[in-house]
């Protein structure tokens, strides 16, 4: 199904079963154990072995040799695959680094050999006994160090510019100009990676975590040097991505060739220190942002600029993407700037671009409003923009942006945040109000399923679209049960399987809208089947209801179409040039109070409110879920979050949970999240869009303008510790 | 994790024995740290013994009026304990600030008091730290320090003692009973428990190869304000930045220790006989001979906001 031209009202718009608050169909499964996640899985012909990945003690530099002897040799061990015996690997296309190093180390703790053995104990103590010996090189380390060496990168839109932003803002009766830095932060997910890999002959099987099936499947026959066809992946259950998963993995190619080494079926899971220094991180970001605007709040001049940087052949964080859209202003320029870092890998995690970029924009937005003696949501509603501000002849599909700010505030109780910044002290807190816009654009990416109706009325759905913790098995089963008018628990969903049509995939928030388009899809091509089946002559005009197809006064039951013998229809959504023609972005507005004590600076949640303007909820219970959870990882960005660059040695210190302090729960107290009733005809024909990274966008800067409204001390160096506040507060003596 | 040998004692003595006649031996009890450290080779036992069984798990009032905790008292029991509640206030605060419900149903008495640093070079195995690997060099020095110490350090080592629990027992002045491999027992004070880093920062302790702490004696009950106050990153589950145990009397004085700022919990009774004259005074003659980094430098301030704080509660 070509989608191309706005979606007219449709089945999904009954909302008998999308929409609804329907509880996720696979938590019964989580809760009790029963779902098997990657690294659990067993098969009753598998006896597996067990492969530890040895990681490079240094940053840069090269391996002189590689004494494997004693690893070899100890108990239980056998094979040791290093790069050495294996050749020169080819690399994934969206890879940056080598997943399995060869004899030049690019970034610490990256794989340079695995061990195999009969047990896990046997294989990680034998991965300690590989002796290497490196001869390391300098390395770039420190962003802000190679900051004036970052040049323009080769892909994407590394500038942009409308207006004249130079003369505009040079003659604008207030200016703000202002630099932001956001730091190294990591996914930490749950589940690390994990991969379990088979041969059989000269086909490979792998069990593993992955939010993008055909990805990983393509870049893993790359990379071994075999045919996709030969490849198969399952995924069925993940512990979480965030993006770190988007992209093939180490565990999955050292588990590929320790199983055809070991001639086992092998295991691999990267222990939690790996996941910082071995995986991708979201990069470090330096932001200049400047601001020119009439005495009246209104915006004539915006800048913004970025720097970061990652390996070479890597690419940037486009922080500046949301600055070219959120709010008007005819003269405008960004600019995005790459520097070379020697780190691990920068990549997509969690609303690239928009995460970083609203972390520093919002609070710039906030400074701004205070200059101009505005009110911060008078300020985003003044300056709010129905059309793209570079191109004004390009509307935004839908945007009720100002509708959030205003529902927002009023349900929040704006009204009573102190005017000035350290004006409300309860006991040793000081109280104070942020907000901050959310922004994030909307994804399109063509989304297939196949779908299954069998002689008892059961619809069976499958598709390679995962299930990363989001609600995918739970929003594909209601899209079919509204389409074929069953009721959910007449719907089966398998997915996460190399063997199931191309999906979207999980990432960019475009899984949820484009995947159900999928799914929708392929049942407009069951009804059709169904309908000639049934002997009906229009599909247009049935009504596929309880479990029954009608039109006019004859009725048939659905699964009687089925009788003979199952259908099966498969489909694929492809978007036209919608998004092109049409800006589609998906709108918020975060509030937060918070208390910062007195005497030591410790920030502490009060409470948070998210207004979401995306579209249509296609389940009001997972789509709440998405946007609570970004909220906490918005104060964990806010307030904790850093991977800590050690600058000589070239890796992130804090490589693990203790040390990288994600917020638990004693730091969300009271969280909030309402949907603005819409629907986008735009986006697809279920009118949804993402929301699971919305709800991640504004909210750091919403936490720091909290802070400042609180104390009066302004942050612009994330995260927001005690040490950078402390200062800054009233005498306590 | 290397292999390694296992053993239950059944006794005290047995234990202390096995353990100064075997090479390589460590005694486990809860395991909430050795094990974590074992499996990343930090500790590489070749034999463990396991003393869960010595039936040191009781608390019990001694003759002075005060409590005998058990070495295997767990974490979780202890914080529980009316009299600790009621007598020891600070003690049980300390204990609830720290650590998880999961972890301090495991975390015994005498582990606490020997748990290592959360120096995050300690951690990493491919990383020089002199207390890992002695003479390699500290990378923290130069490296990454916020969390680290800033008094009672040396140039061969920055690392901070983590444990909420032992801040409160160093105000309380509680007494570490001992058995040693010979036999013979003998009390340390907290006070004189862990050593400073020096040259030697592998050595964290004055313990006897084979010695076994017992028991912790805690002195008969103080009167005055209980006040455990722990500064951290994060609402729970998260190692103090700075946290005071405090005991404040109506009139002013008291004794206050502190920690994360030192090696081990950091007392200084010159700097107490201060507290009347407020934080300020206190905080000048306990961070006197203080070497913070850039990164932690932070920590002086916080100290004395921190006991500020503190000391305003307890006049509250």
């Amino acid at each position: 199904m070509r989608f191309d031209t706005p979606a007219m009202t449709n089945p999904i718009d009954q909302g008998k079963v999308v929409g609804q608050r329907i509880h996720r169909i696979d938590g019964p499964l989580k809760t009790t154990g029963r779902a098997v996640y990657a690294y659990e899985w067993h098969d009753s012909n598998g006896r597996y072995v067990y492969g530890y990945i040895v990681g490079s003690a240094i940053a840069k530099g090269r391996i002189r040799s590689m004494d494997v002897s004693a690893a070899r040799n100890a108990p239980g061990v056998l094979a040791v695959v290093t790069s050495d015996g294996i050749g020169d690997l080819k690399k994934g296309k969206y890879n940056t680094a080598k997943l399995f190093g060869g004899t030049e180390i690019q970034h610490y703790h990256q794989a340079i050999a695995v061990v195999v053995a009969e047990t896990f104990e046997e294989a990680r103590a034998a991965a300690a006994l590989v002796k290497v010996d490196y001869a390391e090189e300098k390395g770039a380390f420190d962003l802000e160090a190679a900051k004036d060496t970052a040049v323009k990168p080769e892909e994407g839109e590394p500038d942009s510019a409308a207006g004249d932003f130079d003369a505009a803002f040079e003659t604008a009766a207030v200016k703000f100009d202002q630099t932001y830095t956001t730091p190294d932060q990591s996914h930490a997910m749950m589940e690390p990676h994990a991969s379990i890999a088979a041969w059989n002959g000269d086909e490979l099987t792998v069990w593993t975590s992955s939010q993008m099936i055909d990805w990983w499947r393509t870049d893993l026959a790359t990379t071994l040097g075999i045919d996709k066809e030969k490849v198969h992946i399952m995924s069925p259950f993940i512990g979480g991505g965030f993006g770190c998963k988007l992209f093939l993995r180490a565990d999955a190619v050292l588990a590929a060739l320790a199983a055809r080494e070991a001639k086992r079926p092998v295991k691999v899971a990267l222990p939690r220190p790996f996941l910082m220094n071995n995986t991708t991180h979201r990069p470090a970001t330096i932001q200049r942002i400047r601001i020119g605007a009439e005495r009246d709040g209104r915006i004539t001049a915006i800048a913004h600029e970025s720097w970061s940087g990652d390996l070479p052949g890597g690419g940037p964080e486009v922080a500046v993407q949301q600055t070219r859209l959120l709010y008007a202003g005819a003269n405008r320029m960004t600019a995005t700037r790459l520097a070379t870092l020697d780190l691990p890998e920068g990549n997509a995690m969690r609303a690239p671009g928009e995460a970083p970029g609203m972390m520093a924009l919002e609070i710039a937005i906030d400074e701004m409003a205070e200059r101009l003696g505005r009110d911060p949501v008078d300020f985003r509603i003044i300056n709010d923009t129905q059309v793209d501000p570079e191109k004004p002849e390009r509307p935004f599909s839908h945007r009720n942006l100002v509708g959030c700010l205003r529902t927002g505030a009023e349900r929040f109780g704006w009204q009573d945040r102190s005017k000035q910044p350290g004006g409300r002290r309860e006991g040793n807190w000081l109280v104070g109000m942020g907000v901050a816009s959310a922004f994030r654009n909307n994804l399109l990416v063509p989304s297939g399923a196949r779908v299954r109706l069998d002689r008892e009325g059961i619809v069976t759905v499958e598709t390679d679209m995962t299930d990363i913790g989001t609600g995918s098995y739970t929003i594909i089963a209601q899209t079919a049960a509204e389409m074929l008018g069953v009721p959910v628990d007449k719907v089966a969903v398998s997915l996460g399987d190399s063997r199931f049509p191309v999906s979207s995939g999980s990432g960019g928030q475009f899984g949820g809208n484009c995947s159900t388009a999928g799914v929708y899809a392929a049942c407009v091509k069951l009804r059709e089947a169904v309908a000639q089946k049934l002997g009906f002559n229009s599909p247009d005009e049935l009504t596929f209801s309880g479990g029954e197809v009608r039109a006019g006064d004859r009725r048939m039951p659905l699964a009687q179409a089925a009788s003979d013998e199952a259908l099966v229809a498969e489909d694929r959504i492809e978007f036209g040039d919608l998004d092109k023609t049409h800006q589609q972005s998906t709108f918020g507005a975060h509030f937060v109070e918070v208390g910062v004590d007195v005497a030591t600076g410790e920030t502490r949640i009060r409470r948070m409110l998210a207004v979401c303007g995306a579209g249509r909820i296609l389940n009001p219970i997972t789509a709440r879920s998405q946007v609570i959870g970004a909220m906490t990882m918005g104060v964990g960005g806010a307030l904790s979050e850093e991977l800590v660059v050690d600058t000589e040695r070239g890796f992130f210190v804090n490589h693990d949970l203790a040390a990288y302090e994600v917020p638990v729960h004693a730091d969300i107290p009271h969280q909030e999240v309402i949907f603005l009733d819409e629907s986008d005809p735009m986006s697809s024909p279920m009118k949804a869009k993402g929301i699971a990274e919305l709800g991640l966008c504004g909210v750091a800067a919403a936490v720091a303008n909290a802070i400042y409204n609180a104390t009066g001390v302004r942050v612009r160096k994330y995260p927001i510790t005690l040490d950078k506040l402390i200062n800054g507060l009233p005498e306590v003596s | 994790m290397r292999a390694f040998s296992y053993e239950r004692a059944s006794t005290i003595e047995a234990a202390a024995k096995a353990a100064a006649s075997t090479d390589g031996a460590k005694f486990i009890a809860g395991g909430t740290n050795l094990l974590d450290l074992m499996k990343l080779e930090i500790e590489t036992p070749t034999h463990l013994i396991d003393v869960n069984r010595l039936g040191v798990d009781r608390i019990e009032p001694t003759p002075e009026g005060g409590l005998r905790i058990g070495a295997l008292v767990r974490n979780t029991d202890l914080a529980a304990d009316e009299r600790i509640r009621r007598d020891y206030a600070v003690l049980a605060r300390a204990l609830l600030a720290g650590a998880s419900g999961q972890l301090r149903n495991r975390a015994t008495t005498a582990g606490n008091l020997l748990q290592r640093t959360r120096c995050p070079y300690f951690y990493d195995t491919s990383q020089p730290c002199n207390k890992r690997q002695p003479g390699s060099g500290c990378s923290a020095l130069s490296g990454f320090s916020r969390q680290l110490a800033v008094v009672g350090v040396s140039d061969a080592c920055i690392a901070n003692h983590p444990s909420d629990m032992a801040v409160a027992m160093r105000a309380l002045d509680a007494i570490v009973e001992t058995v040693r491999s010979d036999g013979t027992t003998r009390s340390v004070p907290i006070a004189d428990l862990h050593r400073l880093p020096g040259d030697t920062p592998h050595i964290e302790h004055v313990l006897e190869r084979g010695e076994l702490i017992t028991a912790v004696v805690l002195p008969k009950p103080l009167s005055g304000k209980h006040i455990y106050r722990k500064v951290r990153d994060r609402a729970s589950y998260a190692f103090a930045l700075v946290s005071i145990a405090a005991v404040v009397l109506p009139d002013g004085t008291g004794r206050v220790a502190v920690g994360g700022i030192a090696p081990k919990p950091w007392r200084d009774e010159a700097a107490e006989r201060e507290l009347p004259n407020g934080a300020r005074a206190v905080t000048a003659k306990l961070l006197a001979n203080a070497r913070p980094t850039e990164q932690n430098a932070f920590k002086m301030a916080l100290v004395e906001r921190t006991l500020s704080a503190v000391l305003a509660e307890a006049r509250g």
